[in-house]
């Protein structure tokens, strides 16, 4: 009878108090919050592995770590970055947000989305305990290409296997919650096509990862069972074929790298309607842009494995399709244009980590697009181009976007302004020691420098000591953000609800209190 | 209307590349190089073609949206229109976009056919990626060597200054005639590598199991320095590529003195070898080799490494000793060693472990000598 009244009060009265608030909480915002503050602490773990990385390549010669632990560092660099900062950081926007941008209460299955949030704390603690292992941690780069990771690796791969099954689950769960909650939870009159463009952007990507995240677990259980129970799916010994590995995992990466820039493209476009003061121009089209983008991206993967030795009427068939998704790629970036195009432009930060992800997005779309050349592509693969391009399109693209949603919604979410001249700095420190890191790499790559190398020959040195100098310096600025977040949430002006001038008209999130109400909708809105 | 394709193509070139040679020299630090092939100079000039086409779009959006934000920010009293759609113009930049990128498609074809050919070469060489290091073979002449990074680990660690081809040289590079067609066949022994000439612009993987093709005529003599460019473990940056390309007499003269050398191998096999012989020749094999992992002492580095010393293999099975070195242990790092060294080195090596250490005393102290490897071989081969 008590928990009965108990439980009652809890679920109209706010949260629960202490540690079993935040283990329990079936809420949308307190998941997303586990979500977003998970993320932001991977990202320094993260990121203190890759000021590991351009430590020791600040200069030719071994000097600060042995290539073996450069090789994990590499790895888990790339592992950490991937699915344990940028997919849980979209997720936690997505809790925040998609039950505030459609007029619903909360997530259509609260419960599934606890146990997909606390999945991951557990997959990442198993990842980085095997880096204290006596065999070390995984070192086969993010890409894991077997033989290198079965025959090869060290035994703590059957860990990594095992984190990757467990990262795979949080994904499938969280999507199928989304994908839910979007058909089942809309307002009254909020047809698809009026949806937000962040809502779009996260049902199209909720539906990439549920059809790709079963092909990573397929291949790491491929994986398994070449390690312990003596299959031959990739040992070419055994009459299997280590090129498989590669398509299969490519199947899953390609469209994985889409999961990791779609629900950018929702945020970007809601900023820059925002802060252009005008509707964003196209929007059928920026939803199609982005349908097209998802269905063409499970026809481009083998442009990761050009030199893998295919015929020529493959390799030809890869390059035309991946120049194919330059299309629906080049339509947005116009289409944001065209919105800036006589607006009434005001540069609040969240604004101008949105201008700067449009230009040096794009950038990494040029780069994309040279890559697809595949003649060309012989002499850029594998190299510090490549490091290039993904880092353009995965740094200043997909991180700057949630930084921006970060700047966008921290007043809505905490009901205080954020310091409007730290985060300016924040976001000038960070531009220009982005592009000091990761412009260079064009040139060293081009001059002939592979990847994954702990150690180079003599020319390569001046642009490295650069990229390195640049590494620290945007490492050191996040710890601003980091700094300007808790400032924010501790005090601040008192927000509006509206937030943005004249915000309270593009989107339901805004007629919302800020911070807004613990169970958003509690009467749905309706839609005109 | 090959000719009219050579000019057609030519004119697509013409323009972008007379302002790309102002910018960019011939060896560059931060451009691909020019290379010496035809295939690398088309390459190149495809890259800064396409690179190009990429910078005139930039330069278009960019201005029209740094002009935006300039032109219509609100400080200076802009006032937002209310247009979100304009047909035509999505139609229009839609189509312009893919335009642009048939202009992009036919250049990359033509080279693409132009790179990739796979005919038999006039010379025909296996190359095999090994952890870490290259082997090559000649497959007219059934001569091959390994080659090994020559750079010194002082130089490594920083305890002597780095010389000029600070990781970029080997003890034996690879010789290879110019004027001549010469065709690679690449392979990998263990795990995935990728060998590089970024000069001839040839990057072609070398899987195990697998042989993937790749070809190349250089025209003039030189060294050409590359790399392995698919990670294959701890010494990825530690197995460098390099070439050198020599008139055909300079090739052939070194060819006859490979076939030589090969010679005297095979009559080392045939000579009744000492046990003192097979141990010296077998300690220093073990050192280059083993040691790596096995360790100098024999201990390996359990359970990973198992050791040599006391192994009951290493005591008293000389038939499954021979069979380990030769056919390697599935699903684990040891490598299949017979078709890589010669039967002496084999045979040396099964000697010296078999006496190492403790061996000698605890075990039967068997000697195997290089003909019971061609016996071996011959039974295998039945
Ligand atoms: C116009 C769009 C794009 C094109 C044409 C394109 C093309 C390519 C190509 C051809 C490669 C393979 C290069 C090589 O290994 O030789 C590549 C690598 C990569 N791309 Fe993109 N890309 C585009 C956009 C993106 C986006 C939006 C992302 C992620 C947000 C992305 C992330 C990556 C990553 C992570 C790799 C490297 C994976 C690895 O080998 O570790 N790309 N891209
Ligand atoms: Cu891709």
């Amino acid at each position: 009878m008590s928990t009965v009244v108990e439980s009652h009060d809890h679920g109209h009265h706010g949260p629960a108090k202490g540690l079993s608030r935040w283990l329990f909480t079936t809420n949308h915002k307190d998941i997303g919050t586990l979500y977003l503050w998970f993320s932001f602490i991977m990202l320094f773990i993260g990121g203190a592995m890759a000021m590991v990385i351009r430590a020791e390549l600040f200069q030719p010669g071994l000097q600060i770590v042995q290539p073996e632990f450069f090789n994990q560092m590499t790895t888990n660099h790339g592992l950490i970055m991937v699915f344990g900062v940028i997919m849980p950081a979209f997720v936690g926007l997505a809790n925040w947000m998609l039950p505030m941008q459609i007029g619903a209460p909360d997530m259509a299955l609260p419960r599934l989305n606890n146990l997909s949030f606390w999945l991951l704390p557990m997959a990442f603690g198993i990842l980085i305990s095997t880096l204290f292992m006596p065999e070390g941690g995984p070192n086969f780069g993010w890409t894991f290409y077997a033989p290198l990771s079965t025959t090869y690796a060290p035994s703590t791969v059957n860990f990594f296997i095992f984190s990757v099954h467990v990262m795979g689950v949080s994904s499938i769960l969280g999507s199928i919650n989304i994908i839910t909650t979007i058909f089942n939870m809309r307002a009254p009159g909020m047809t698809l096509m009026k949806m937000p463009l962040f809502v779009w952007s996260w049902l199209i990507t909720a539906y990439l990862l549920i059809a790709v995240m079963p092909v990573l677990a397929g291949v790491v259980t491929m994986m398994l069972m070449d390690i312990n129970f003596g299959t031959s799916f990739f040992n070419a010994a055994g009459g299997g074929d280590p090129v498989l590995f590669q398509h299969v995992f490519w199947f899953f990466g390609h469209p994985e790298v889409y999961i990791m820039i779609l629900p950018a493209f929702g945020i970007v476009s809601h900023i820059i309607e925002t802060f252009s003061r005008k509707p964003i121009f196209g929007y059928s089209s920026m939803v199609y842009a982005m349908a097209s983008i998802a269905i063409l991206s499970f026809v481009v993967w083998a442009h990761h494995m050009f030199t893998v030795g295919m015929p020529l009427a493959g390799e030809l068939f890869f390059m035309y399709s991946t120049m194919l998704i330059a299309i629906p790629t080049g339509v947005k970036v116009f289409n944001w244009v065209a919105t800036m195009f006589r607006g009434s432009i005001t540069f609040e930060t969240p604004m101008l980590f949105s201008i700067a992800f449009v230009a040096l997005f794009t950038i990494g779309g040029f780069s994309g697009l040279m890559l697809a050349i595949v003649p060309a592509d012989f002499q850029y693969h594998d190299t510090y181009f490549v490091v290039a391009h993904f880092h353009y399109v995965l740094v200043p693209g997909a991180l700057f976007g949630i930084i921006a949603a970060a700047y966008y919604w921290l007043p809505k979410w905490t009901g205080n302004m954020y310091d409007e001249t730290l985060g300016k700095l924040h976001f000038w420190l960070t531009f220009i020691s982005v592009n000091v890191t990761f412009f260079p790499m064009h040139f060293v790559g081009l001059a002939g420098m592979p990847r994954r190398y702990p150690d180079y020959a003599l020319q390569f040195a001046d642009f490295n000591a650069l990229i390195s100098v640049g590494a620290f310096m945007f490492g050191l600025t996040q710890l601003l953000f980091l700094f300007i977040v808790i400032k924010t949430i501790r005090s601040g002006k008192q927000a509006k609800p509206e937030v943005w001038e004249g915000a309270g008209d593009l989107g339901l999130e805004w007629t919302l209190s800020s911070p807004p109400p613990y169970h958003s909708f509690t009467v749905q809105p309706q839609v005109k | 209307m090959a000719y009219i394709k050579k000019v057609s193509a030519k004119l697509i070139f013409a323009l972008p590349l007379f302002f790309s040679s102002l910018i960019f020299s011939e060896k560059s630090d931060y451009n691909m190089p020019v290379g010496v092939t035809d295939v690398s100079e088309s390459i190149f000039e495809l890259h800064m073609v396409i690179f190009w086409i990429c910078v005139v779009i930039g330069i278009i959006v960019f201005s029209i949206m740094f002009w935006s934000l300039w032109k219509y920010r609100k400080s200076k009293g802009a006032v937002a229109a209310d247009f979100d759609d304009n047909f035509w113009l999505e139609i229009g930049w839609t189509v312009a976009a893919t335009l642009v990128l048939v202009w992009m498609a036919v250049p990359s074809t033509q080279v693409m056919v132009e790179a990739y050919d796979d005919a038999e070469g006039e010379i025909n060489i296996l190359i095999t990626g090994h952890q870490w290091k290259w082997h090559y073979e000649y497959l007219e002449d059934e001569v091959g060597f390994f080659s090994n990074l020559s750079t010194s680990q002082e130089q490594i660690d920083g305890e002597v200054p780095k010389g000029e081809f600070y990781l970029q040289e080997v003890d034996e590079p690879l010789v290879i005639p110019t004027n001549t067609r010469v065709r690679f066949l690449i392979t990998g022994n263990d795990v995935i590598h990728s060998w590089w000439v970024p000069d001839f612009a040839v990057k072609q993987d070398a899987i195990p199991g697998f042989i993937n093709t790749a070809w190349t005529n250089v025209p003039e003599p030189g060294i050409f320095r590359g790399a392995c460019t698919e990670l294959c473990g701890i010494k990825h940056a530690f197995m460098p590529v390099v070439v050198r390309a020599v008139e055909r007499e300079e090739f052939d003269a070194f060819i006859a003195e490979k076939v030589a050398l090969a010679e005297e191998e095979r009559m080392l096999t045939s000579k009744v070898w000492t046990k003192d012989e097979l141990m010296e020749r077998g300690e220093s094999f073990y050192a280059v080799n083993c040691a790596a992992c096995h360790q100098a002492n024999g201990q390996g580095i359990p359970p990973v490494f198992p050791a040599l010393e006391g192994s009951q293999i290493a005591l008293n099975d000389s038939s499954k000793h021979i069979e380990i070195l030769m056919e390697g242990v599935q699903g684990s790092a040891m490598a299949a060693f017979g078709d890589s060294y010669s039967e002496v080195d084999i045979a040396s090596v099964i000697t010296y472990t078999r006496q190492a250490w403790s061996n000698g005393e605890n075990g039967d102290g068997e000697i195997v000598t290089p003909q019971d490897i061609v016996a071996y071989k011959n039974r295998i081969d039945l």
